[in-house]
C-alpha cells in the first residue's frame, strides 16, 4: 500500500497542478468580475447625447428589462461591436440604452449617422464619472438589468454574434417571462 | 576631456528621465501640507489600475487612472477617511483594486495554502526523520562483517559479491 502510495501522491499532485494550470491558459486576466453583479444600477442623470437640453437617467431604465451598452468613438472595439449591436437591435424588442463615455458630442452623434442606431437614447458621459459608478474600465462594457433595476449580467469586451445569440438574448427571454 | 563630456551627458540624460518620470505620474494636485501629500501618495500606491493591471494607480497613465487619482484626491479634499475611499472603489470595481485582499472565505487558500504547505512538509520531514532514527543500526550480516575485517587487514577486497 504504502509502495503505491509514494507514486500516486506525486502522480495526484502533478494532475492537479496541470489542472489549475489548464484552467489558468482559457481565464482572461484581463476580465476583472463586477461587484455589482446583483444590485441596483448605480444612480446618473446626464444630458442626451442627441440633445443637450433634455435628460436620461436610470429611472428611464426602471420597470423593464434593459441593456446598457457603454461605448465611445475612440474605442477601436466599439466599432466592431457596432454591427452586433445593430444585429441585436433588429433580433430583439429589448431596450438598449447607450451610455456614450469621455467622448466627443458632435464625434458622436456623426457615428451614430454614419453606422447606423441601435439605440433608444444615448446618455453622454463626458468626464466618465457615471462610468466610475457603473465600474467601467474600458469601452465597450455592456450590462443587462432586470425589470426591477437588478444588474443580472455584464459582457466586458465587444459583444460578438456568438455572445449575442448564446448568452445575451437568451438571458434576456429568461427575464422578459413573466413569473 | 571627452570622458568628462560623456558624463556630463549621462548625467544630464539621467535628470530628464527623472524629471519625465514625476511629470508624468503627478497631476498638478494641490495639497495644504506636505503630510498631506504623502498620505495621497501612499493610498494611491496601495491601489490598483485597473487598466494596466500590473500598475498601481500611482504609475499609471492610464486614462482612467488619472480619472480616478482625480477622484481620491477629490474625496480626500472632502475630509473623507482611507477606509472610506478604499470602500468607494471596491463597490465599483471589487476587491481588484486592492494589492492586499481581505480574508475571506474566499481567499483563505491565498492566505493560509502556504502555511498549510509548512505544516504538511514539516510532518512528513519529521516521520522520515523518526523513521531513519528507528532503522536497524546493523544490517549487515555476520559473513559479511567477517569479510569487510579480512579485507580492511590484507587490503585484499576479496571476492566479489555472490549473485
Amino acid at each position: 500500500m504504502a509502495r503505491y502510495l509514494r507514486y500516486l501522491v506525486p502522480l495526484l499532485l502533478f494532475v492537479l497542478l496541470a489542472g489549475l494550470l489548464y484552467r489558468g491558459l482559457s481565464l482572461d486576466p484581463k476580465i476583472v468580475p463586477s461587484p455589482l453583479i446583483g444590485k441596483p444600477m448605480p444612480s446618473f442623470t446626464l444630458t442626451r447625447l442627441d440633445d443637450p437640453g433634455a435628460t436620461i437617467s436610470d429611472a428611464d431604465l426602471r420597470g423593464k428589462v434593459s441593456v446598457l451598452n457603454v461605448w465611445a468613438t475612440w474605442c477601436t472595439s466599439c466599432r466592431a461591436e457596432h454591427e452586433v449591436l445593430l444585429e441585436f437591435a433588429r433580433a430583439s424588442k429589448v431596450a438598449i440604452y447607450g451610455l456614450n463615455y469621455k467622448d466627443n458630442r458632435a464625434d458622436a452623434q456623426r457615428w451614430l449617422r454614419q453606422l447606423g442606431n441601435p439605440y433608444i437614447a444615448n446618455a453622454f458621459d463626458a468626464d466618465g464619472r457615471t462610468g466610475i459608478d457603473w465600474g467601467v474600465y474600458g469601452a465597450p462594457e455592456t450590462f443587462i438589468m432586470d425589470r426591477d433595476g437588478i444588474i443580472r449580467h455584464k459582457h466586458i469586451g465587444p459583444l460578438t454574434s456568438q455572445v449575442l445569440a448564446t448568452e445575451i438574448l437568451p438571458l434576456i427571454a429568461k427575464l422578459e417571462t413573466p413569473e | 576631456m571627452i570622458h568628462r563630456i560623456i558624463t556630463a551627458l549621462a548625467l544630464g540624460l539621467l535628470l530628464c528621465c527623472a524629471t519625465l518620470q514625476a511629470g508624468v505620474t503627478l497631476e498638478s494636485f494641490k495639497f495644504a501640507t506636505e503630510q498631506e501629500e504623502q498620505h495621497f501618495k501612499s493610498l494611491i500606491e496601495q491601489l490598483r489600475c485597473l487598466v494596466c493591471q500590473n500598475q498601481s494607480l500611482a504609475d499609471s497613465d492610464a486614462e482612467l487612472a488619472h480619472d480616478l487619482r482625480a477622484e481620491v484626491y477629490g474625496m480626500m479634499q472632502e475630509g473623507q477617511s482611507d477606509e472610506q475611499i478604499v470602500e468607494f472603489l471596491v463597490d465599483r470595481y471589487g476587491d481588484f483594486v486592492l494589492y492586499n485582499p481581505p480574508v475571506k472565505p474566499s481567499t483563505w487558500l491565498i492566505w493560509f495554502g502556504p502555511f498549510v504547505l509548512l505544516l504538511i512538509a514539516a510532518m512528513l520531514l519529521f516521520r522520515s526523520l523518526r523513521r531513519q532514527q528507528q532503522a536497524p543500526q546493523h544490517d549487515i550480516s555476520e559473513a559479511e562483517r567477517q569479510r569487510l575485517e579480512k579485507a580492511l587487514r590484507d587490503g585484499n577486497p576479496g571476492e566479489g559479491p555472490q549473485s
